[in-house]
């Protein structure tokens, strides 16, 4: 199986204490070529952290204390700033949580998206003009002439997301890293979001790392799934697999936990907190 | 749907711009009749401020002769007061801009790159406004004598703090955003980041501090003249205006009245431009 992102044996800590904070704990996880691997888990178990690793923006004061994380053969841990910049150029992009603060609001939307094709394609304006407006229909934006001189406070919440997710596809990446990407917007733009992203790595055939914490979403878009706790993987396998008979107690805890439309008098009950210790005490031991 | 609401929210929010808009409007006014009024001071000065009158001494303000009255050796207040607007012109400019430069250089880079040089940066700033600026620029000036370029100097030596101090947290709030991780995972370099992301979004605060700071260089060159220490004595300096007016106070108050009025104008001006700008030009705001 050829794999785009290979994590392995991947462990992190948060330093700017006197003691530190085990923040991932052998995380492994492998995203094959062309496949939407779902990372899901409740808030604080690590799963940003993982999606900031890859993409190399780990905050200052989070250190990595073992394991790889190979994207396409090559080792991101302790890799040079340089080669990094030529990684991500090579095929890296990233859809961010907040489409608020993800776009510059200094710059017009023309530039944010034709800055990235210029340097990494080399377009010419003129090309990369014409690429980000072929790029804006097939992010399905109307009137993409206007928007392209707008500025990011000046178009709705649901149109920032896909011109973001129009920057991501720009330079045709081999992986996408979603970091929550629904998670900002009402429910009916979510869903036209996830049909979107869903379209739009079958037409292109890239893989995608999608961290979520809801696993309805999960549902829909997901090849396979890994379930994350207290910075640890606690079960990891197909979609299918995992939803329909998860083995891990915690992974039950967590469906169990989420509201379902198909069956409305089910009751939603919270994840036990001795499910939740025996989790991070089973590693400990 | 959500597409055809926006023309009407943006139109309902440049209501809320109005009260910006206007704030700049009345500062532009009078920053403008100061600018105007220093590059006109030959035409407009009825008479040489240097020119003393020894017969015509504290001549109250009248329609006929001196239209704000004379000074102790006969000089027109009103013509000193029009040069003066030059000097206070001058210095504004020539102190404010290098004093943001300084400034803001040194605030970006602590901020962006944080680290040791955040650290250097960071202290020096902490022991720096430790020393009380006014005291600080009378010894400076003190010490290197007296004229334009020495005002100049201490404004810069005393005030870089300021903006160093508020771009540094900018700054390094700008560099938490998602957009300039979007930029560093798109492979940009950090000084284009700096330049791309970063100082557009400083911008806006930076000219409204230095609008703010206009003001603050006017009052400091007041001071010093007030105090002795700034353009030589003879100069039409307000404060130096100031400072002669109140040996007189008893007698002849519009000779202390009219400059601090001139300051008072001028510092106003500066700061309605300064806070309406911020309002009409921060993007987040609107």
């Amino acid at each position: 199986m050829s794999c785009v992102l290979s994590i392995d044996r991947l462990c992190a800590e948060l330093a700017n204490q006197p003691e530190a904070t085990p923040l991932l704990r052998e995380v492994s996880l492998q995203v094959a070529a062309g496949e939407v691997h779902g990372l899901v888990g409740m808030s604080g178990a690590g799963k940003s952290m993982i999606a900031k690793a890859v993409l190399g923006v780990l905050p200052r004061a989070v250190r990595i204390t073992s394991g790889s994380i190979r994207f396409d053969g090559t080792e991101i841990v302790g890799i040079e700033r340089a080669q990094m910049r030529q990684l991500l150029a090579r095929g890296i992009a990233f859809i961010p949580q907040d489409p608020l603060t993800a776009l510059n609001p200094t710059r017009r939307i023309e530039h944010q998206m034709t800055d990235v094709m210029r340097d990494r394609l080399g377009l010419s304006a003129a090309a990369a003009r014409g690429r980000a407006l072929a790029l804006l229909d097939e992010v399905q934006i109307r009137e993409p002439e206007s928007v392209l001189r707008r500025y990011p406070h000046e178009i709705s919440g649901g149109q920032r997301q896909r011109v973001l997710i129009a920057i991501a596809f720009a330079c045709d990446p081999k992986l996408i890293v979603a970091d929550e990407p629904t998670t900002a917007l009402d429910v009916t733009v979510q869903k036209q979001i996830l049909r979107l992203i869903h379209d739009l790595r079958q037409r292109h055939g890239t893989a995608i790392l999608f961290v979520t914490h809801d696993l309805g979403v999960v549902a829909k878009i997901c090849d396979s799934l890994s379930i994350m706790h207290a910075g640890l993987i606690v079960e990891h396998g197909t979609a299918n697999d995992v939803m329909t008979s998860p083995k891990n107690a915690f992974t039950r805890a967590l469906f169990a936990a989420t509201p379902r439309h198909d069956r409305p008098d089910h009751p939603l009950l919270p994840v036990p907190e001795s499910v939740q210790r025996s989790v991070a005490e089973g590693w400990r031991r | 749907m959500v597409d055809a609401a926006m023309p009407r929210a943006q139109h309902s929010q440049s209501w809320q711009g109005l009260t910006g808009s206007g704030r700049v409007i009345a500062g532009v006014l009078l920053v403008g009749a100061l600018v105007v009024t220093a590059f006109a001071a030959p035409w407009i000065a009825p008479y040489d401020p240097l020119d003393q009158d020894l017969v015509a001494q504290l001549q109250a303000p009248n329609w006929h002769t001196h239209l704000l009255g004379t000074d102790s050796l006969g000089r027109d207040l009103l013509s000193r007061l029009i040069y003066g607007a030059r000097i206070a012109l001058q210095v504004a400019v020539l102190a404010a801009l290098p004093t943001a430069l300084l400034g803001t250089v040194l605030g970006l880079l602590a901020g962006f790159f944080g680290g040791v040089l955040d650290m250097v940066i960071s202290r020096l700033i902490d022991v720096w406004t430790s020393f009380p600026p006014v005291l600080l620029s009378i010894l400076l000036v003190a010490l290197i004598g007296t004229g334009l370029s020495s005002v100049v100097i201490a404004i810069i030596v005393v005030d870089w703090t300021r903006f160093a101090r508020i771009i540094r947290a900018e700054t390094i709030k700008q560099r938490h955003m998602d957009y300039v991780d979007a930029a560093v995972v798109a492979g940009m370099r950090p000084l284009a980041i700096l330049r791309r992301e970063i100082v557009p979004n400083v911008l806006p605060l930076l000219l409204v501090l230095l609008t703010l700071e206009m003001g603050i260089a006017v009052i400091v060159e007041a001071i010093l003249s007030f105090v002795g220490l700034s353009i030589s004595t003879d100069a039409p300096t307000w404060g130096g205006m100031i400072a002669e007016g109140r040996q007189v106070v008893h007698q002849a108050p519009w000779i202390m009245a009219f400059p601090m009025l001139a300051l008072l104008a001028t510092v106003l001006g500066l700061n309605l431009l300064g806070d309406g700008l911020k309002a009409e030009l921060d993007p987040v705001l609107q």
